[in-house]
């Protein structure tokens, strides 16, 4: 999905002059293609992230269009502060670009680890949250951001288990890749092949689910929620972060606020930090949230 | 040293944070000759090239002094008197610390330490990607350098050779709970600054002919000035006194400000 991304932005520069890439020095073997071909508008800033963000609002105040990338705990974490006051509320035009969604960096340890993230950055006014469930969403959703002027926050992660949303999606609306009857699965980012094994489980209990890609997480889709709720569907929603702030929070405040009730369980990671040691498909299994074809 | 526009500016500073009870009242003191110096004489910024990019841009990072700067946007005419009449009040049109929305002449908001640096380095570098003229002053306080992310901003313009950049630092040697250089020692600040890649000179910041001298200095580096003052400068009772952080005149403090001020400038 990296890939997808550098490949999506150069193509995005060839035809933007004002397209501008920073990172504080992360990115290796990743990044250079962009480099190479745009040497004058790659700003590698050095291992200081808060002058990063700073550094790209200013960018973005004099007209250019900033994307800062870097791994999401030094991104969204480290200079928070920054995004808040330079992108969020002084509403600049700058894309952050957060890698190593959930446990990708797996065997990095809860340093690297991203599950707080969606919670964090959907709480910013002015913040449009994107978290890609496969390359096809990315590619989609990293060609958008250009059109959506203003702060936007792009969660990319990491798996190699295939395309599962085929569709043209569309910023701030849902993509529902299966219709279904009874029970909606609705998942973001990573979770996106384990939403696809999820239905698979459900439907070998008899259950006729839907499948539902929330690749924007703010503005939340309210219209396909409601909707569900009014069908009486029952709703199960899946994220590799934190079961606090993240999707299953924005979804349970539509539901709340519906002024009906529907089934609703929210699959994350619990309020706790990982310390078990080892790779991404690993510590999913150990909180439950892998769902392979097996099922 | 009589000059009659910035006694009424530094008066209209008094009477602002009198009527409006708030603090920070020495800062804005302090500060209010390099701004005086910068919008009056030396940056190429009026209400017919706010947008050009070739425009000089000024960044208070040290968002408390803020009402140095309403004064001065007043008295050069960016700023209408309602704006000043209205400052920090309930359904007010200027708030105590800067928010770019309320006037084009604010580049950017500050309140928060440490972050005016970083975005003039973004100023800075985008205008010599798009080649154009103009120079980015940055104001920071002498306690504002504690702030870490400062330091990365400097690193960032000495590599990038931005020799459109001036960083100047507010050295009133005051700050929350004391004298700067006993709550993190930085006698050696000019040392600091100029180890990172700064052309820098050490003036008096509240000396009109040395901040002009300063403020024009041409060098193929990024410039730092670290502008020596008085907090509180102007008001005998107010001078180095911690409190005045803090405080806001009372009627009979105003008084005596207003007749000092008249007598001194």
């Amino acid at each position: 999905m990296r890939k997808t991304f550098i490949n999506t932005l150069i193509d995005l520069a060839r035809k933007d002059k004002d397209i501008v890439l920073i990172t504080p020095d992360m990115g290796f073997s990743v990044l250079e293609p962009f480099f190479e071909e745009f040497p004058e508008r790659s700003i590698n800033c050095g291992i200081a992230e808060q002058n990063a963000i700073s550094l790209a609002a200013g960018l973005a105040l004099a007209g250019k269009k900033p994307y800062v990338y870097t791994i999401i705990p030094f991104l969204v974490e480290r200079a928070f502060e920054q995004v808040r006051l330079d992108v969020a509320y002084m509403n600049t035009n700058v894309k952050l670009i957060g890698i190593g969604a959930g446990f990708t960096y797996g065997t990095a340890g809860a340093t690297h680890h991203a599950i707080e993230d969606i919670s964090l950055m959907r709480t910013l006014p002015n913040m449009t949250v994107c978290c890609p469930g496969d390359n096809n969403e990315a590619e989609q959703i990293v060609r958008q951001s250009i059109e959506n002027k203003g702060p936007m926050y792009i969660r990319i992660g990491r798996h190699n288990r295939g395309i599962f949303d085929n569709n043209k999606i569309e910023i701030g609306k849902a993509s529902i890749i299966q219709e279904g009857k009874d029970i909606a699965v609705i998942s973001t980012s990573n979770m996106l092949p384990d939403a696809a094994g999820y239905c698979k489980k459900l439907e070998a209990e008899g259950r006729n689910p839907y499948l539902i890609s929330m690749h924007t997480v703010k503005p939340i889709d309210k219209t396909v929620i409601e909707k569900l709720v009014n069908d009486g569907v029952e709703i199960h929603t899946l994220e590799e972060h934190s079961i606090i702030g993240g999707l299953g929070s924005a979804v349970a405040e539509v539901i709340a606020e519906s002024g009906k009730g529907v089934k609703f369980k929210r699959i994350g990671i619990p309020d706790t930090f990982s310390h078990y040691i080892g790779s991404q498909k690993y510590i999913k299994e150990q909180f439950g949230l892998y769902f392979g074809e097996e099922y | 040293m009589k000059n009659s526009t910035l006694r009424e500016i530094r008066k209209t500073i008094v009477k602002m944070v009198h009527k409006a009870k708030v603090s920070h009242v020495g800062a804005a003191m302090s500060v209010v000759d390099i701004l005086y110096t910068l919008y009056f004489d030396v940056a190429n910024i009026n209400k017919d090239n706010i947008t050009s990019p070739d425009r000089d841009i000024i960044i208070l990072s040290k968002g408390h002094s803020s009402a140095a700067l309403y004064s001065v946007l007043y008295h050069k005419g960016l700023l209408s008197k309602e704006y000043i009449e209205n400052y920090s009040i309930d359904g007010g049109s200027l708030p105590c610390h800067i928010d770019k929305e309320k006037s084009p002449f604010f580049e950017v908001s500050s309140g928060s330490l440490g972050h005016g640096p970083s975005l003039g380095t973004g100023f800075a570098l985008a205008k010599k990607m798009d080649k154009n003229s103009g120079r980015v002053f940055v104001i920071c306080g002498d306690g504002e350098c504690n702030e870490g992310s400062v330091w990365e901003a400097l690193m960032f313009a000495s590599t990038h050779k931005l020799d459109n950049f001036v960083f100047i630092i507010d050295y009133n040697k005051f700050q929350g709970f004391g004298a700067t250089n006993e709550v993190i020692d930085q006698t050696n600040i000019a040392q600091r600054v100029q180890s990172f890649g700064f052309d820098t000179l050490v003036i008096d910041g509240n000396d009109l002919n040395e901040l002009k001298t300063a403020l024009t200095h041409k060098s193929d580096k990024p410039v730092a000035i670290i502008a020596d003052t008085t907090k509180g400068k102007g008001v005998s009772f107010m001078e180095n006194k911690l409190e005045w952080h803090y405080k806001s005149p009372n009627d009979e403090q105003l008084e005596i400000a207003l007749a000092e001020l008249e007598e001194k400038y």
